[in-house]
């Protein structure tokens, strides 16, 4: 696997690539992606975020090398030539292959995501997109750092977030939340360590999709910063700058 | 191509030759059953003239004997078109009569004959002509037999000519159709192929062209018409969208201006930091246009209507109160209070998505263009039931719109503020109007405060058309 320096990385995927730091392997993912220039892109921005890629040209291709592989994540595009996306999804659901796909879209707005979550897929980009984007939402597909979904506690460093009783706790002491303050941290935490970014956000603790064009989310989570930072040293939920927001131990 | 095959290909012929065909069937039909109607009274006649003759000849046998009942039947027949008077001994010989021999058998019964039997009548030339008829034969006290009878030649006859009048009719019938049908074909043919020409014109690119119409006013006509009709909003809506893209070529290009530059001035950059800073720049302001893009593509699908299939009955109340969370905090970091006046429990059959991205970007518009104003800070957000529908209001107290330039803010990229200080893509109330568009509402702009001078506010309503009771 290629070292990288996280000097020569962008910086959201820099920050993205300090988790892998110690002895967690590189995800592997396979693009299914016709277009050749933009397969190359993604292939060389992956690596550079230290994630392992395979590329394939074609629907028929895809649809073999990831029922013969084993990926941690699938990005695959709609519009593909000799079989198109959403098919190449339902035939590997159809085979037993439960991976994680993201489906990227040209079409692009709500009712594809729609149809595209319905064929199977698990995440939606319409194009065109930021690679931060991109890179937020396949880490989180990948799931490599976050608390597993059945937790009913999630702990990073010292804070503490209940999912039955819906206590929050820092160092033991109770902080009070409003219940989308909670929702939101909860989802944070959920992905503790990998950036989320502001569309991911208020898609998951909102339930909207679409690009919050301005500084709407930016106030929540600073709401929230300030409820959970506000009387302890060490800063938890960090800015990334140019993707989004990331919960994280320092110590 | 041959003219013929032209017609034959037109669905007017088909339809004529499909009508021809129905109507020989049924006149086949009739002829036969003419023919047999008429057979079965002249028979019917046939009979009871027979009858009437036998009464008569018993009669006369009663009355005069056997010679009165001679002069009787030799009277009678001299008659022109006699019936058949034969009178044969019991073995069945031809003693007197009209006839030179009749078929074996026909006396050994009495009564009506089953079938028509043959027989041979004296003719001119000497030689016996075979004939057929229908007969009653009795036997007198004597043992004599007497057969009176009538030839068949004549109903034969009526038959074949009622027969061959009738298809000469329908022939000349038949043949009239075709001629009318063939002509009727060619005339649609001709106003068709005049159509087609004329829709060749239009798809070559010439929008201005219409389609020919007669003035007679018939199916033609009114199809024509309604495709010009059709022809004048395509080209309506061709120009409009020209338009639009001269209007978006012209404001894309200065956000590619603006990338170009900070990427000129990061590469004179000396230092490492200072590059990296400006390559963040690019970066947010490529984020800027994908955001543009999107927003545009957004707008043209909504309008395309293509959206229309994700509709469902949504809960507006929890959208809009969505909207009030989302943006109370946004609003008080502005300084601004944000009030609501939401009704419960209201429901519309729509697309959440749409809407809210809707409501989203008013009450984002108010934050962003109220919040310099500091005699009123107040944004306030409602949803009500009216009479004419129902309705999401987003008031600001900030400087409000002109009426003059309502109108054109709803237009893409279209900013009141020159200056372009506030972020934003210009296209926020284009896609709030196409969305209430695909809902089959509207979209109001009016005064918050009609009654001040400066600083009327804005206050913008969305109109949902009242759910079908």
């Amino acid at each position: 696997m290629d070292t990288i320096q996280p000097s020569e990385l962008p910086r959201e995927a820099g920050c993205a690539a300090l988790g892998r730091e110690g002895n967690v392997p590189a995800m592997k993912i396979l693009v299914i992606e016709d277009d050749l220039e933009a397969a190359a892109y993604l292939t060389k921005a992956f690596r550079e975020a230290g994630i392992v890629v395979d590329h394939a040209s074609d629907g028929e291709s895809g649809l073999f090398m990831g029922s013969e592989n084993t990926y941690d994540v699938m990005i695959i595009d709609r519009m593909l030539p000799r079989r198109d996306g959403l098919s190449v999804i339902s035939e590997l659901r159809r085979k037993g292959i439960h991976t994680p796909v993201l489906i990227l879209s040209a079409l692009g707005q709500v009712d594809d995501r729609v149809t595209g979550l319905r064929a199977g897929g698990d995440d939606y980009l319409p194009k065109p997109y930021a690679f931060s984007e991109l890179l937020a939402r396949v880490e989180v597909l990948g799931r490599r750092k976050g608390a597993p979904e059945q937790d009913m506690v999630y702990r990073v460093g010292d804070l503490e977030l209940d999912r039955l009783s819906h206590e929050v706790r820092r160092a033991g002491k109770e902080i009070l939340l409003q219940p989308r303050e909670f929702r939101l941290l909860e989802y944070l935490m959920r992905n503790a360590g990998q950036v989320v970014t502001r569309t991911m956000l208020l898609e998951n603790v909102w339930d909207y999709h679409f690009d919050p064009q301005t500084n709407v989310i930016d106030v929540h989570v600073s709401r929230l910063r300030s409820k959970i930072e506000k009387d302890f040293d060490q800063p938890l939920l960090k800015t990334i700058r140019g993707a989004g927001y990331m919960i994280k131990d320092e110590g | 191509m041959n003219p013929f095959r032209v017609v034959f290909k037109s669905t007017a012929v088909r339809l004529s030759a499909l009508y021809i065909v129905l109507f020989a069937l049924c006149a086949a039909f009739l002829v036969f059953y003419v023919t047999a109607l008429s057979e079965r009274i002249l028979s019917q006649q046939t009979r009871e003239t027979l009858e009437q003759e036998v009464t008569d000849v018993q009669r006369a046998y009663n009355r005069a004997g056997l010679n009165g009942m001679l002069r009787l039947m030799e009277r009678r027949s001299r008659q022109p078109g006699a019936n058949l008077y034969v009178i044969a001994s019991p073995s069945g010989e031809i003693l007197a009569g009209n006839v030179a021999s009749v078929q074996a058998g026909v006396f050994d019964e009495e009564g009506w004959t089953t079938l028509p039997f043959q027989y041979e009548r004296y003719s001119e030339s000497g030689s016996p002509v075979p004939h057929q008829a229908n007969a009653h034969v009795f036997v007198l006290d004597n043992g004599l037999r007497v057969l009176i009878g009538r030839d068949l030649g004549e109903p034969q006859k009526l038959r074949l000519l009622v027969r061959r009048a009738l298809m000469v009719a329908l022939g000349i019938m038949g043949l009239g159709a075709l001629v009318i049908w063939f002509g009727i074909g060619r005339n649609a043919l001709k106003r068709i192929d005049r159509m087609s020409a004329a829709s060749t014109k239009i798809m070559a690119g010439d929008l201005s062209q219409r389609l020919p119409v007669g003035g007679s006013g018939d199916e033609f006509d009114r199809m024509s018409e309604s495709l010009n009709a059709m022809l004048g909003r395509i080209e309506k809506l061709n120009e409009g969208l020209r338009q639009v893209s001269d209007n978006i070529a012209h404001d894309l290009k200065t956000p590619l201006t603006r990338l170009r530059n900070k990427a000129a001035d990061a590469l004179d950059q000396p230092s490492q930091e200072a590059r990296r800073a400006g390559l963040e720049g690019i970066i947010a302001e490529s984020d800027q246009l994908i955001r543009t893009f999107n927003a545009l593509l957004m707008i043209s699908r909504v309008e395309a209507g293509s959206v229309a299939a994700e509709m469902s009955d949504i809960d507006l109340s929890a959208i809009v109160t969505d909207s009030a969370e989302l943006y109370e905090p946004v609003a008080e970091e502005a300084g601004m209070a944000l009030a609501t006046d939401i009704a419960d429990g209201i429901v519309v059959h729509g697309n959440r998505e749409l809407i809210g991205q809707a409501i989203f970007n008013l009450v984002d518009n108010a934050v962003k263009y109220s919040s310099d104003c500091t005699s009123e800070p107040r944004i306030a957000v409602a949803l009500k039931r009216r009479d004419d529908g129902i309705c999401i209001a987003v008031a600001d107290h900030g400087p409000g719109i002109p009426a003059d330039r309502r109108e054109d803010v709803l237009k893409r990229f279209v900013r009141l503020d020159e200056s372009r200080s506030k972020p934003g893509t210009g296209l926020g109330l284009s896609l709030v109007e196409a969305v209430m568009e695909l809902h089959s509402g509207r979209l109001e702009l009016s005064d918050t405060d009609p009654a001040r001078e400066a600083g009327r506010g804005l206050t913008v309503t969305m109109i949902f058309p009242p759910p079908a009771a």
